[in-house]
């Protein structure tokens, strides 16, 4: 009865395996801190050298934060294995209803409440359809794509929405100001947009790590049939997590029209694969179970930072979105590479 | 016809060995297949059927022993060197792309083409031509796959095999999924590939089965050639006992336990295909095992028991109250299930210990709606201590544990749920000795402290040591419980043999 095989015993030691496991969260924040390092020192060589100036960095910021919102809620879907293809039409919905409601007069509150609603229905009619009829959440969410750009199209009258300055509250327009910086002691100001971005993500970390709910994310997205056969109910939890989800897309509506005074539906088309792109720049598995707060936001960062980098170098557009393509894939091989190490 | 001394043989497998990491799956496997004749290899699960088939079709490279086909070395290295040389496999879980049509199937991997442009006609010919041999010749080959019974999607797989030139067929467990109607067809075609001058090796448990299509036997056991010969000269209890013939040490430590009041009561219980109008007892403290073939129901029982799959009819009740329908219900009234498939269902490989350990009852440690990650951790320290799982610590990922350890975390999952009757599905599978051991006294253990089990196995010694009660499945059927006790090894094996539905 000698059942102490060596071979049982773990081979790494505990502190080694320690080391890599946060090598390994931290590795997008890696890559952000040397792609922003990689710029700043190309921008000083070649450039104009403003692209390290705290005014610019800002307004990466402020670019940056809807992205990120977003991307949060879509690392929520990719973690429970699920993809969310509606996620920018259903987003620029959420601006669209928005700046109707103004227009017509609705208190802020019950606008910028009936934009996040907006979402959340949006969301839950993915999960539903998802979870009730069992179809595959990309070929759900490939529909409700074009079905929410149509709904807002009609919304818009095919057009895009303008709202008068003065039905606009300060707060919103200031939500994501990229006007220079006042400084507050040493510190510059930034606007209430990043900040709320940074809540938001403090606030999506706490229920996937401390609460049961995200567990059950977890179980969800690592093995469906052992979630089932633990008593999770599979089901409501893809229905919480995809409406959760849109009421980021929605937050994320709030926060381009807010930059741009106006809703353009159409504005929306390709948004979604920005956010996914996000997180799995951010290390999130498309096959479910893995993702974390800090690699989608260092995600949205880093393509943040590439994009306005490569302005202030002066390159075309057209660059950008290459380098942004090497980045996706450049992240998903690593990843790889690094796993099938470890198997 | 010709016997077998007059003819050199079609295929010889000699002295065959395979080892897979510390289990030894094939030791020494000497077998021979004649062109025109069915042997039938028999053996229990786990004995090296199927490796042995493996390795003949080229999925497995064997450690030691040779192979010859047709009187010359055969050494297949891929499954399509093995398909080139007229070796065919009917497997099972049939091997065809439902979308595609008849034709295109059987032609899958063996299309001719002139500048990459398909060149049906010539080939249209022989496939009309076997599917005439095995009569029918009135199935058209443009219908898709899909839309076929399984019994005819058997019959495209033969064809294939046909029409790609096999010499020698092997069958595994070919009749398990089919209606009696297509076993009579399947066997006349079997007779009809015979005449044919084919060589067929037939994989079954079913002895009635073996002795209607078959003309020899070679028994596996312990993936050693324990027995062969011509069935028309042995009795079934000969070749029962050549399957068992082990002796069983002391491999099961016995804890004294007392049985109680009835706790479960199924009555009725019927699932999509199975089980079929089970009705069973459990009392406190007892274990009762359940035995089967392969494909006899018990897995679907315990899934259906526990709400995984879905319930047709009829009920589930503990302690006098009904249990609904879903793992949920089932868990919380006090049911626990241990998945036979530990990778597939059991374990979320990707997840921690802890996070597997605790996911059923995770709420335990949730409040004011956050989880107190401390107390959760020294509650999972205290399993791992007590069912002595060795890892790095509560942390680490179940795929980089042992398949005992892995084991012994899912067996901790349904005690720290606090679970009252156990369903372990195959809880034994594919662990070391030591392990199983130490499964065998805690079952023992828990019916001491009033929990009761049902021990699902394929292995009858276990079974029969550890249980106090055994009942035998056949085709999704309870069949007979008695005691332990009044069980012998051929008793079972009879029972679970049954094919037919005795006019019940």
């Amino acid at each position: 009865m000698n059942s102490s095989s060596l071979d049982d015993i773990p081979k790494t030691s505990g502190f080694l395996s320690s080391v890599r496991i946060w090598l390994e969260r931290l590795g997008p924040l890696l890559a952000l801190v040397l792609v922003t390092a990689g710029f700043a020192i190309a921008d000083q060589v070649w450039g104009q050298g403003r692209f390290i100036e705290i005014r610019n960095l800002r307004v990466v910021l402020v670019f940056t934060a809807p992205v990120a919102v977003a991307a949060l809620g879509m690392t929520l879907i990719i973690m429970t294995g699920g993809i969310d293809l509606s996620a920018g039409t259903a987003s620029m919905l959420c601006a669209t209803v928005l700046a109707c409601t103004l227009n017509s007069d609705f208190p802020v509150s019950l606008a910028v409440l009936a934009a996040v609603g907006t979402g959340a229905f949006c969301g839950s009619l993915n999960g539903l359809f998802i979870g009730v009829l069992g179809i595959p959440p990309f070929i759900v969410t490939l529909g409700s794509m074009t079905i929410y750009l149509g709904i807002a199209k009609h919304l818009a009258n095919s057009s895009t929405v303008f709202v008068d300055r003065q039905r606009i509250p300060e707060w919103m327009s200031t939500f994501t100001s990229t006007s220079p910086p006042h400084w507050i002691g040493w510190f510059p100001s930034i606007p209430n947009g990043v900040w709320f971005a940074l809540l938001i993500s403090v606030l999506v970390a706490i229920v996937l790590s401390l609460t049961v709910f995200g567990r059950h994310v977890l179980a969800v997205g690592s093995n469906e049939a052992t979630a089932r056969l633990c008593g999770v109910n599979v089901f409501r939890t893809k229905l919480v997590v995809y409406a959760l989800a849109g009421m980021l897309f929605g937050i994320a509506g709030l926060y381009s029209f807010s930059l741009l005074r106006m809703a353009n539906p159409g504005e929306g088309i390709g948004k979604e694969l920005k956010f996914i792109a996000a997180v799995v720049i951010g290390g999130g598995s498309l096959s479910g179970g893995r993702g974390s707060v800090l690699g989608t936001l260092a995600g949205a960062t880093i393509m943040g930072v590439i994009s306005s980098g490569c302005d202030q170098l002066g390159v075309a557009n057209a660059t950008q979105d290459i380098m942004i393509g090497v980045i996706i894939i450049a992240a998903v091989s690593i990843d790889r590479f690094r796993s099938r190490k470890q198997d | 016809m010709v016997s077998n001394q007059e003819r050199s043989p079609l295929l010889v497998m000699d002295r065959i060995a395979k080892r897979f990491g510390a289990t030894l799956a094939l030791r020494e496997v000497t077998m021979e297949a004649f062109g025109g004749e069915t042997v039938a290899l028999i053996g229990e699960n786990g004995a090296g059927k199927s490796t042995l088939m493996k390795v003949l079709a080229g999925a497995h490279a064997p450690d030691s022993g040779s192979l010859q086909l047709h009187g010359r070395p055969f050494q297949p290295s891929r499954p399509v060197d093995a398909r080139r040389a007229g070796v065919a496999m009917i497997y099972q879980e049939l091997n065809l792309a439902r979308d595609l049509t008849i034709e295109d199937n059987i032609l899958l991997g063996c299309e001719r083409s002139r500048w990459g442009i398909l060149r049906r006609r010539e080939q249209r010919e022989k496939i009309r031509g076997a599917l005439a041999l095995l009569g029918y010749s009135d199935l058209n080959p443009q219908r898709r796959v899909g839309s076929l019974s399984i019994g005819v999607q058997q019959v495209v797989e033969i064809a294939r095999a046909l029409v790609s030139d096999a010499r020698l067929m092997i069958f595994d467990e070919p009749t398990s999924s089919l209606s009696r109607h297509d076993v009579r067809r399947l066997f006349s075609i079997i007779h009809q590939l015979q005449t044919q001058g084919i060589a067929i090796i037939y994989i079954s448990h079913f002895l009635e089965e073996i002795r209607e299509i078959a003309s020899r036997y070679v028994v596996l056991r312990d993936g050693q050639t324990a027995g062969t010969g011509s069935l028309a000269g042995a009795t079934d209890a000969q070749i029962v006992s050549l399957m068992i013939g082990r002796s069983v040490d002391n491999l099961f430590p016995s804890v004294h336990h007392t049985i109680g009041e009835t706790v479960l009561k199924v009555s009725q219980l019927d699932g999509e295909k199975m089980p079929k109008k089970l009705s069973v007892e459990l009392r406190r403290g007892e274990i009762l095992g359940l035995f089967g073939l392969i494909g006899a129901g018990r897995t679907e029982t315990l899934r259906c028991l526990f709400g995984l799959d879905r319930v047709v009819q009829g009920s589930v009740a503990l302690n006098n109250r009904l249990v609904g329908p879903s793992p949920k219900e089932s868990i919380r009234a006090g049911l626990g299930l241990v998945s036979e498939d530990r990778k597939g269902e059991g374990l979320a490989q990707k997840l921690s210990i802890a996070d597997n350990l605790t996911l059923p009852s995770i709420k335990r440690y949730s409040l004011g709606g956050l989880l107190r990650l401390r107390n959760r951790r020294i509650e999972v320290d205290k399993w791992m201590t007590r069912l002595s799982i060795k890892a790095r610590d509560c942390e680490q990922a179940i795929g980089q544990l042992s398949g005992g350890n892995q084991q012994k975390v899912a067996i901790a999952r349904v005690l720290h749920q606090d679970a009252e009757v156990l369903l372990l599905d195959e809880p034994t599978r594919g662990i070391d000795v030591g392990t199983k051991a130490e499964i065998y006294r805690w079952m023992g253990e828990l019916a001491r402290d009033g929990k009761s089990i049902i021990f699902v196995s394929s292995y009858l010694p276990e079974l029969l040591a550890v249980c106090d009660t055994i009942g035998v499945m056949s085709r999704g059927k309870l069949r007979e419980v008695r005691r332990a006790s009044d069980w012998t090894e051929s008793d079972v094996l009879s029972v679970a043999i049954v094919s037919e539905d005795n006019g019940d």
